[in-house]
């Protein structure tokens, strides 16, 4: 006897609603299991996304092209000739989507009160904000407005700590390629705010011109920032500077300029699976449990139906049928559930109580939780898939009764 | 016989019932205590590592420069101005060793300087020690690993980072000079002889950070007897909260000093705990409420399975409250179960991994961000062992009550002829 199709689904789904106290628990032990694997997930895509997008914004680009000494030495001795011809074809070409050269060195900054170590970048604005410096960012004054820009742009922090303000001047020593002492006064023209504090409190932005004639070095920079289009392939993107560059130039993806958050990136994907998985296992007890319990009420029913010429294949099949249909309902409910928790979430989470710890982690103060296609399948598939190799234990158990026996049974 | 040995054997007979009860439906019971150990072994593990390696961040921050107690001028922590000064720091210094001979006290002071070598030239910030008790604070004098530490309170000499030595390209036994500005915003400079290079691990600390002897920094800044900070080690972090009370005391009122503890000084890292706990424990929620599910739905299914049985039992006179009970009891002996197989594995997964230590891919970048190491090891304690698994116990009790309310609604002569 081999039932069709449609009548196989039909017994399923009655014999799932004839015990229906115990279908709706395992409905809801699903739905509950989905919901957590999937709102989880983007809870975590959200920040590891964020820390990525900040940590980016922070080298700032995709590949970043230094002179070879320069990173473990970050001194105006390693520097790079203002990029030419070869070079400046791929930076202009399609794959690029923003490049900008920029003089990068430690200095001393002073007020007439306190001083502080800094990072003194010599930019060209332009390129800075299509690099991703925002200007809604800078909260009083002005940015740069070019590359001779005459005046400094501070983070809200260090001005506190100098215990200046916009308007005044401040001085800037550091070390000229001769390793005498270049100094110069700045005329505060903009104050910006961070999500980081330490970039507020670590960086200043001065005119690129500005500051290679402070320094005495031309037009020599100290790297050149480019922005790809995907930060998840920078790789190629570096390959094709490397290409055009001279042997002793360093040319590096994010990934190897940032390994912790690299790290990050793929210790998460690691951990989404595992997690789903483990939520799954907790669950799957719980799933043979109910199948079990209901191949066993429904012994001399199976028996009955082997005597009547039923296949043990069509049995294993009918429990099969019934649980797929129980995962299905669970996976509905648990994705709807997901979506409609997240959504009133997109405006993004507060949890500026723990900005300090979560600054530590690189991560900033508001919460965007990210939902991906992608996790949303894993976690489909890994309860339908594990769900269904589950299911076979009962699904076996079932079919191996000999009808005689099944039949005696009370 | 007395009511009360009554009730005791009608206890005793009810718990081998339970018992009993439970292995009717061995392959059942066993599974949902699967559930519970699964998820035991998983939290008594997940929370001793938690709590082992917060413990090693905690230590491993605080141990390196901050220590666990500092007094500081108000404000100073925040704005860290040359100005705010501890006045006479060497003699409170000294009275607080007296106070507290347990701990360890060190005087500091702190400026930011241009540090120049012969071909470079650094902003950093240097530090003023005290030679003979920086060591008891900070685990950077021990981590010299050219030349020596510090020795004479007021000598020209000058401790560095690994960092900063290559960056200045230098060596044990070069001159250094720096330029920075002293509390009256005169200019403060000196020349100052590299006798140690150390290696902390943290790059950064090895780029920034320069330490002097507290008595030349004191010369040349115009401090006067002045310095910025004293920092307190205790043995224990535990020790904190007792000596801030005292710790006032004896720096009085005067001078707008402050105490600050571990959480004020570095409060990153209490958040950073606090934001790893929140998630960690709304996973841990979804496993325990995976597992009462588990655990209501058995208890139910048994129930009802059992509608002749209770039926024929109330008939016979027996109220609800005691069938309830001992439905009750059935799942604290499943749910108990669960627990001791559950805490049994998990301490000996634990206990393994505290001995081994225990290292997941990628987690090298990671610790070092926290200033730990590259092996993480659990924390051994009744506590972090226990108390997964007992919130898992107290749900799995919760997730019976309403199995067992279905008891008071039964009627016996309905109940009889259910099948």
């Amino acid at each position: 006897m081999v039932l069709p199709a449609s009548v196989m689904a039909r017994l399923a789904w009655r014999n799932l609603w004839r015990n229906y106290r115990r279908t709706l628990i395992m409905l809801l032990a699903i739905t509950v299991g989905v919901w957590a694997m999937i709102f989880m997930t983007a809870l975590l895509r959200g920040m590891v996304d964020d820390m990525v997008n900040q940590g980016i914004g922070a080298l700032p680009g995709h590949v970043q092209v230094h002179a070879l000494a320069y990173r473990d030495d970050p001194s105006i001795n390693h520097s790079l000739p203002a990029p030419q011809k070869a070079l400046l074809d791929v930076l202009n070409s399609d794959q690029v989507s923003a490049w900008s050269s920029r003089v990068k060195v430690p200095t001393m900054i002073s007020s007439e009160y306190e001083n502080r170590g800094v990072v003194l970048l010599g930019v060209d604005p332009e390129g800075e904000l299509a690099l991703g410096f925002d200007a809604s960012d800078i909260i009083e004054g002005r940015f740069l407005s070019g590359p001779d820009d005459r005046g400094i742009v501070i983070g809200r922090k260090l001005m506190q700590r100098l215990e200046t303000r916009l308007g005044k001047r401040v001085v800037v020593m550091s070390q000229s390629p001769a390793n005498t002492i270049a100094d110069r006064g700045f005329r505060i023209v903009g104050v910006f705010r961070a999500e980081l504090e330490g970039r507020e409190e670590g960086i200043v932005y001065a005119g690129r011109d500005v500051v290679q004639a402070m320094l005495g070095v031309a037009t020599s920079v100290s790297e050149i920032a480019v922005l790809g289009h995907d930060y998840r392939s920078p790789e190629v993107l570096a390959s094709s500077v490397r290409r055009v560059v001279a042997t002793d130039v360093d040319v590096s993806s994010w990934r190897e300029l940032d390994p912790y958050l690299s790290s990050m990136t793929w210790v998460m994907d690691g951990f989404v699976l595992v997690w789903m998985v483990v939520i799954f296992l907790t669950l799957s007890f719980g799933l043979v449990n109910t199948l079990m319990m209901a191949v066993f009420e429904r012994v001399r029913e199976i028996g009955l139906m082997r005597a009547l010429g039923m296949r043990p294949a069509a049995i294993v099949y009918e429990v099969l049928v019934e649980s797929m249909i129980l995962l299905t309902l669970g996976l509905l409910a648990g994705d709807l559930l997901a979506i409609s928790t997240l959504i009133p979430l997109e405006e993004g989470i507060d949890v500026s109580k723990l900005s300090q710890g979560l600054e530590m982690m690189g991560a900033s103060s508001m919460l965007y939780p990210l939902l991906q296609w992608q996790d949303l399948l894993l976690a489909n598939t890994v309860v339908i898939g594990l769900g269904l190799v589950a299911a076979l234990l009962p699904a076996l158990r079932a079919a191996q009764y000999r009808p005689v026996e099944a039949l005696r049974k009370t | 016989m007395t009511v009360k040995r009554q009730n005791g054997r009608a206890f005793a007979l009810s718990f081998r019932l339970a018992w009993r009860n439970i292995w009717r439906q061995k392959r059942r019971t066993w599974l949902t205590a699967l559930a519970m150990i699964f998820s035991n072994v998983l939290l008594v593990f997940m929370i001793s590592l938690q709590f082992g390696s917060y413990e090693m961040m905690i230590n491993n921050t605080l141990g390196l420069l901050s220590g666990q107690v500092q007094v500081q001028r108000a404000g100073y922590l925040e704005e860290q101005k040359m100005r705010q000064v501890v006045d006479n720091v060497d003699e409170l210094a000294s009275n607080i060793r007296k106070r507290f001979p347990e701990a360890s006290v060190a005087a500091r002071a702190s400026a930011f300087v241009l540090v120049s070598s012969a071909e470079r030239s650094f902003a950093t910030q240097v530090m003023g020690v005290e030679p003979a008790h920086e060591p008891g604070v900070s685990s950077i004098p021990g981590l010299v690993a050219q030349g020596r530490y510090l020795i004479a309170p007021d000598a020209a000499e000058i401790v560095i980072g690994r960092v900063m030595a290559r960056n200045l390209k230098v060596i044990v036994g070069d001159e250094l000079t720096f330029l920075g500005s002293g509390r009256d915003s005169s200019i403060a400079a000196g020349v100052v002889r590299v006798v140690g290079i150390f290696d902390s691990g943290s790059q950064d600390l090895d780029r920034s950070l320069a330490e002097l002897p507290l008595g030349y920094f004191q010369d040349i800044f115009m401090m006067h007897d002045g310095g910025h900070t004293i920092a307190l080690a205790f043995d224990k972090l535990s020790a904190v909260p007792e000596v801030i009370e005292p710790l006032s005391v004896v720096i009085g009122e005067q001078n707008d000093l402050v105490v600050l503890d571990w959480e004020a000084l570095v409060p990153g890292l209490k958040q950073a705990i606090q934001a790893d706990m929140t998630s960690a424990w709304f996973m841990y929620g979804v496993l325990i409420i995976l597992v009462a599910f588990s655990v209501l739905n058995t208890q139910l299914m048994s129930v009802l399975e059992r509608t002749r049985e209770f039926g024929v039992i109330m008939a016979l006179g027996i109220k609800p409250r005691r069938l309830a009970l001992l439905v009750l009891l059935e799942t604290f002996l499943m749910a108990a179960l669960g627990f001791l197989i559950g805490v049994l594995l998990g301490s000996l997964v634990t206990g393994y991994f505290s001995q081994v230590g225990f290292a997941y891919p990628g987690m090298d970048e990671m610790a070092a961000k926290f200033n730990m190491s590259a092996l993480m090891y659990p924390a051994m304690d009744p506590f972090s062992l226990m108390l997964g698994p007992s919130v898992v116990f107290v749900f799995c009790l919760f997730a019976a009550i309403y199995p067992t309310l279905k008891l008071y609604g039964l009627r016996p002569v309905e109940a009889m002829r259910a099948v």
